[in-house]
């Protein structure tokens, strides 16, 4: 029963489980000066540490939260926040999770500016146009390392170059564990970790924020996390993600090379399906990911349909949106409506074996021609109208 | 999030296909999401003797085209324009809320269908007593359904 959704939520590995597990009976509160208060505050370090090597920081540079989203908005509203005085104008990527990108919608109804810097059709941002939108008022940049849903991978070096020394904040949540995320070699000022996509605990993430760079608390509180978030550490999560990063640390190399090979079988074979196309960058692309469009189908029949077959993915298609509007993404990258209908990302992790590849590559076929075979566009073109 | 019978429906739905010698044929679309349904109908003494559909959306849309196909088949061209996006949801066991324009396709489609049959035969009053008169065909692809 393949689950290939890792990129909607990813199973908390047992070695994390372990790790957690004393933490969740105990009453330590890391703030408390006595032993017990000690016993949690050196475990809640101890985790900073790792979480820190992971992305070749400095401990005190990172600041836990409840997760990406809450990362992304101490990043973008915490540091525009701060630093108003010198700026309000801010630049985001067209196709930033959407956290970010309702963030920086905060923003512009509330005194700031901001533009979309847009990508093209592999979905890498444009760095001429971003190098023209920076402006003398210009206080933070926000780009994504890779995007989740289509796969493609920033070269976050030559953003850099092209913003030269604007602030830049880095979304690294889908990235972390499949490719190397190093903040020195990116160049970046603030970072962005989820816990959950490397196999840890929901509920908990991190923010890397490096030393000088000043930003507003969003959560207030007595203090926690340097004043920078409010409110007693969620010790046990933090544990886990601890462990995770360091689990990560490990075997993130070996483990973006199998899922590499299962990736590349799968897409070959998704492609093999006719009238099927690859969204993203072909090769600059995460390890895991394999997204594609199927012409004239909707993606939550396809879905629906695998997950009859015990195959789990997701789709873009508006559809299954709460706002049934088509993926910000898939938009950005110039499809039309009726393409990003038929998206279909299928996420590969920790658990996949190969197998599961020759088990999605057979049941799906019939499944797409049996929908196609309903849809009133695949007559159309079959009779050579469309 | 959906009934066992929508599922039903949509692993197995009824009238699926093409009628190539259809009396009536109704289409509409979904500006916004981007969804299409198509009904053709046959009639015969003013019922509807068979009847087919495609759809191209979600599994609520493939559902209720299915229900809407088999509610109509058999009925009177009036019993069936008493049709609606609340029949076809109901027998369906109910739709969670942002699914409701799914189903209004599906009555949309079958509506358009007779229009388009009496159209045809020249039968102008009975399209205006019957208040079909004004599906014009470029309302078809404004219809505003995807209301959340
Ligand atoms: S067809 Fe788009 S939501 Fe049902």
């Amino acid at each position: 029963m393949p689950y290939m959704d890792y990129v909607s939520g990813c199973p908390v590995a047992e070695r994390v489980v372990e790790a957690m597990l004393p933490y969740f009976k105990h009453p330590g509160n890391p703030s408390s000066i006595h032993s017990v208060g000690l016993e949690a505050r050196n475990a809640m370090e101890e985790a900073r540490g790792k979480v820190a090597s992971l992305i070749k920081a400095d401990s005190s540079e990172i600041v836990f939260t409840s997760g990406a989203t809450e990362a992304n908005n101490l990043a973008i509203i915490g540091y525009a926040m701060r630093n108003k005085s010198k700026g309000k104008h801010i630049i985001v990527s067209a196709i930033e999770h959407i956290s970010i990108i309702n963030c920086a919608k905060f923003l512009q109804k509330n005194g700031f500016e901001v533009d979309y810097a847009p990508v093209d059709r592999y979905g890498k941002v444009k760095l001429d146009e971003l190098e023209n939108l920076v402006r003398e008022d210009t206080i933070l940049v926000s780009i994504q390392h890779a995007n989740p849903e289509i796969g493609t991978i920033q070269d976050i070096e030559k953003v850099r170059d092209a913003i030269k020394d604007v602030t830049l904040h880095v979304d690294a949540t889908a990235s972390l564990g499949k490719i190397e995320v190093n903040v020195e070699r990116l160049g970046v000022d603030m970072l962005t970790l989820s816990s959950n996509d490397i196999y840890g605990p929901r509920g908990v993430g991190a923010l890397y924020i490096r030393k000088g760079v000043r930003v507003n608390p969003i959560i207030l509180g007595g203090g926690q996390e340097k004043g920078l978030r409010g409110g007693t550490e969620n010790v046990a999560a933090i544990v886990g993600f601890g462990r995770a990063a360091e689990i990560t640390m490990e075997e993130w190399k070996s483990e973006a090379e199998r899922l590499k090979k299962m990736r590349d079988r799968l897409i070959e074979g998704l492609l093999k399906i006719e009238d099927t196309f690859l969204n993203g960058h072909p090769t600059d692309r995460l390890p895991n990911n394999a997204s594609v469009r199927f012409s004239y189908i909707e993606g939550e029949s396809i879905i629906l349909s695998l997950d009859m077959e015990g195959i789990q993915a997701s789709t873009g298609s508006a559809c299954t949106s709460k706002t049934l509007q088509p993926s910000h993404v898939l938009m950005a990258i110039g499809l039309k409506h009726e393409e990003a209908h038929g998206s279909v990302v299928f996420s590969l992790g920790r658990w996949n074996k190969e197998e599961d590849v020759d088990y999605v590559l057979e049941k799906l076929p019939p499944i797409i021609e049996r929908l196609r075979m309903m849809s009133p566009l695949y007559l159309k073109k079959k009779k050579g109208g469309g | 999030m959906y009934s066992e019978k929508v599922m039903e429906h949509f692993r197995n739905p009824r009238n699926v296909g093409v009628i190539e010698d259809a009396d009536g044929v109704g289409t509409v679309g979904n500006p916004v999401c981007g969804d299409m349904m198509t009904i053709y109908i046959k009639v015969k003494d003013d019922r509807i003797e068979d009847i087919k559909f495609q759809t191209f959306g979600c599994a609520a849309a493939i559902a209720t085209s299915s229900m809407a196909t088999e509610l109509a088949k058999g009925k009177t061209l009036e019993e069936a324009l008493k049709i609606t996006k609340q029949t076809v949801a109901e027998a369906l066991g109910g739709l969670p809320p942002q699914k409701m324009h799914c189903s209004n396709l599906a009555a949309e489609a079958l509506k358009r269908a007779i229009a388009d049959y009496l159209k045809k035969q020249g039968r102008i009053d009975e399209l205006k007593r019957l208040g079909l008169d004004k599906l014009s065909e470029e309302e078809e692809h404004e219809e505003e359904v995807c209301e959340v």
